[in-house]
């Protein structure tokens, strides 16, 4: 076998140019799989990671109007017949299997023509959120500069604000907020601290909702105590839910359990058509990927034909050099090897011949796909169980490939080989 | 007897007919022997050889070789035989041009599954026999004419085969190597290797202990047809 190997390399050495230009078709092949499987797997990565960010497992469970989120401002007020979360219901969604911990906010959008939250004369435009003492760690935010919300500040109603790095560039012009003073419905609230989302990774954008959900992140956000919402708001209006799940697979279960629970027990009314559902975040990055996927295998397939039209050139060149080399096959069976010898020869050259093009082929897609990444701007991920499956491929063909003119190599009969000149 | 046929024919058909390229050859060859078939070209000496050297079965007849009945052997078991009783030269030598001389001698070694390092030393032991120990490294291009057919030789006898076959051993050489391959082979004969050795040339068939001669398709008996006839 070894023997095999190394006469494999030998002829294949001896015949630089053809063996190069033999393998070229195999080259091509691999190295288009291997570009679009590394642009398949960036991608998948991409959306795995700008959708579920890095291990929060946070489900939201928000109110919904038919298929919209339904945000509340002073322009679309808090519907009727929607209850805010009860203590009962709390406690029920704390009992799901696998939730972690359950934190509760309000929210509303504020216009600065609304002059609903001010700092001096200048009016903010963003959003306002009320939240609870978990928030913070289910959402995903970390605190910056100052001190987060303590339990005194929920327990006495205490008036304190945190904003978001998005507010300290609109509202204050980038200069600390720490003690100032926000008017927020006319109400002094002190502002105690600045916190950014701790996973925050630039999206690409590429539907409206991607959009909007972008706007709306870079828009700004102040956060209130929930004690205190209604000293600015009323106190009745409906709360979104956050729930974190012990692990990312147990997202899509708890979202669908708590929009169950929420809209039974909340939900009043039978007009305007509400629900509470979740961002199924697990959900939606596996339809992108599959989106994704399903583009991209057709490319596979296209790439896959190449590698046949590579085998055949292949079979063609090794067809040629049994030709080539009948006197020394019959010289080689003359003096003692069996057929099964001359067909392992063979077929072991044709598969070191597409072993080394499956070999170059993955080294010329690795640089491919980093080059049309960083042209392009799309994103490229190394897979190393495909770079083997490439690479086993690329023997399997060379056997396959091999086979027939191993075949016709071994059966030669050493008289005709032999006289041939 | 080392070599036993009796009554061997070989057809090839041709179109609709048959040709007979054999017809009821009797041959024995003991240990030892120095035997010379010569014939004109389309006599079937070729055809005798190759059957002689289990490159090709006979029609019909029998062939035993070193004991053995092999007229209706396997392909593989003839290969083993090639390779073990057998050692071939032939006209144009046939080395392997990607090879050095060492690993040309050592080939047959190989497929007998000898170790590599085993395989190298007796290859370079049987090119110092044929007086090439000092171009064991040497390609056959580099080599002239007489020596690469002595490296053939070489090969030949690596595996110590009961019968050296040689087909036009000295067809493709001049008269001084030539010489030197027919001293070679008398050395080897001397040193107990029986030799087969098929030529038109009448000078190479005197140097042979007996010479049979063929003449469409059938062998004749000893003596008979002359030696020194010119065809």
């Amino acid at each position: 076998m070894f023997e095999n190997i190394s006469l494999a390399f030998q002829g294949i050495w001896g015949h630089k140019m053809r063996s190069f230009l033999t393998m070229l078709g195999i080259i091509i092949g691999i190295a288009a799989i291997i570009t679009i499987v590394s642009t398949i797997k960036g991608t998948n990565d991409q959306i795995k990671e700008s959708l579920i960010g890095s291990g929060t497992n946070a489900v939201t469970v928000q109110l919904y109007q038919d298929n919209y989120a339904y945000t509340i401002s002073n322009w679309n007020p808090a519907p009727e017949g929607v209850l805010p979360v009860s203590e009962e219901t709390k406690e029920k969604l704390q009992a799901l299997d696998n939730v972690v911990s359950v934190s509760l906010y309000c929210s509303r959008r504020v216009d600065s023509y609304d002059g609903d939250v001010c700092y001096g004369n200048k009016s903010y435009s963003g959003e306002i959120y009320g939240v609870d003492e978990h928030y913070f760690d289910a959402a995903g935010y970390r605190l910056r500069n100052g001190r987060g919300f303590l339990a005194e500040d929920f327990d006495s109603f205490r008036k304190v604000a945190i904003v978001d790095e998005g507010t300290v560039t609109r509202l204050f012009g980038g200069a600390d907020p720490v003690g100032q003073i926000l008017e927020i419905k006319n109400e002094p609230f002190t502002v105690v601290g600045v916190v950014s989302e701790s996973t925050k990774s630039d999206y690409a954008i590429e539907t409206y909702r991607d959009y909007t959900m972008y706007a709306q992140n870079t828009g700004g956000r102040v956060f209130i105590p929930l004690a205190d919402w209604p000293i600015a708001y009323a106190f009745d209006e409906p709360q979104t839910v956050i729930l974190k799940a012990a692990s990312t697979d147990d997202m899509t279960a708890i979202g669908q359990q708590a929009e169950d629970i929420l809209t039974d027990s909340q939900i009043t009314t039978n007009q305007g058509s509400f629900s509470y559902k979740s961002d199924d975040l697990m959900g939606q990055a596996a339809q992108l990927q599959e989106f994704s996927n399903a583009t991209n295998n057709q490319l596979l397939w296209i790439a896959g034909i190449s590698l046949l039209v590579g085998g055949i050139g292949v079979m063609n060149i090794m067809l040629v050099t049994v030709t080539e080399r009948t006197r020394e096959i019959g010289l080689k069976k003359a003096i003692g090897a069996r057929k099964r010898r001359i067909l392992w020869q063979f077929l072991t050259e044709a598969a070191a011949l597409t072993s080394i093009g499956g070999i170059l082929g993955v080294a010329a897609g690795l640089g491919l796909s980093r080059f049309i990444a960083s042209a392009m701007g799309t994103p490229s991920a190394v897979s190393y169980p495909a770079i083997a499956v490439a690479v086993l491929f690329s023997m399997l063909i060379g056997v396959v490939f091999g086979m027939i003119p191993a075949v016709k190599a071994a059966n030669l009969n050493p008289i005709d080989a032999l006289r041939r000149e | 007897m080392l070599l036993e046929m009796k009554d061997i024919c070989k057809d090839y058909p041709q179109g609709r007919e048959v040709v007979k390229i054999l017809k009821d050859v009797n041959l024995t060859i003991g240990e030892g022997d120095y035997l010379a078939i010569m014939g004109p070209s389309g006599s079937g000496k070729t055809t005798l050889m190759n059957i002689i050297g289990c490159l090709d079965v006979p029609t019909s007849g029998s062939y035993s070789l070193n004991g053995e009945d092999i007229s209706r052997a396997s392909e593989n078991h003839l290969a083993d035989v090639r390779n073990s009783t057998l050692g071939f030269v032939f006209q144009s030598f046939y080395l392997l041009p990607k090879l050095s001389a060492r690993d040309n001698v050592a080939l047959p070694l190989l497929y007998a599954g000898v170790k590599k390092r085993e395989r190298s030393r007796r290859a370079e032991k049987a090119l110092e026999m044929v007086g090439l120990g000092d171009r064991v490294d040497f390609m056959p291009n580099q080599l002239s004419g007489g020596q690469q057919q002595r490296v053939a030789i070489a090969r030949a006898m690596i595996n110590e085969p009961k019968i050296l076959l040689a087909d036009e051993p000295t067809g493709a050489l001049d008269s001084t190597s030539g010489h030197q391959v027919m001293d070679l082979f008398d050395q080897l004969n001397a040193a107990g290797t029986t030799i087969v050795l098929i030529t038109h040339e009448p000078a190479v068939g005197q140097r042979a202990k007996r010479v049979r001669r063929i003449l469409d398709g059938r062998l004749m008996a000893e003596g008979e047809g002359g030696v020194g006839d010119a065809w």
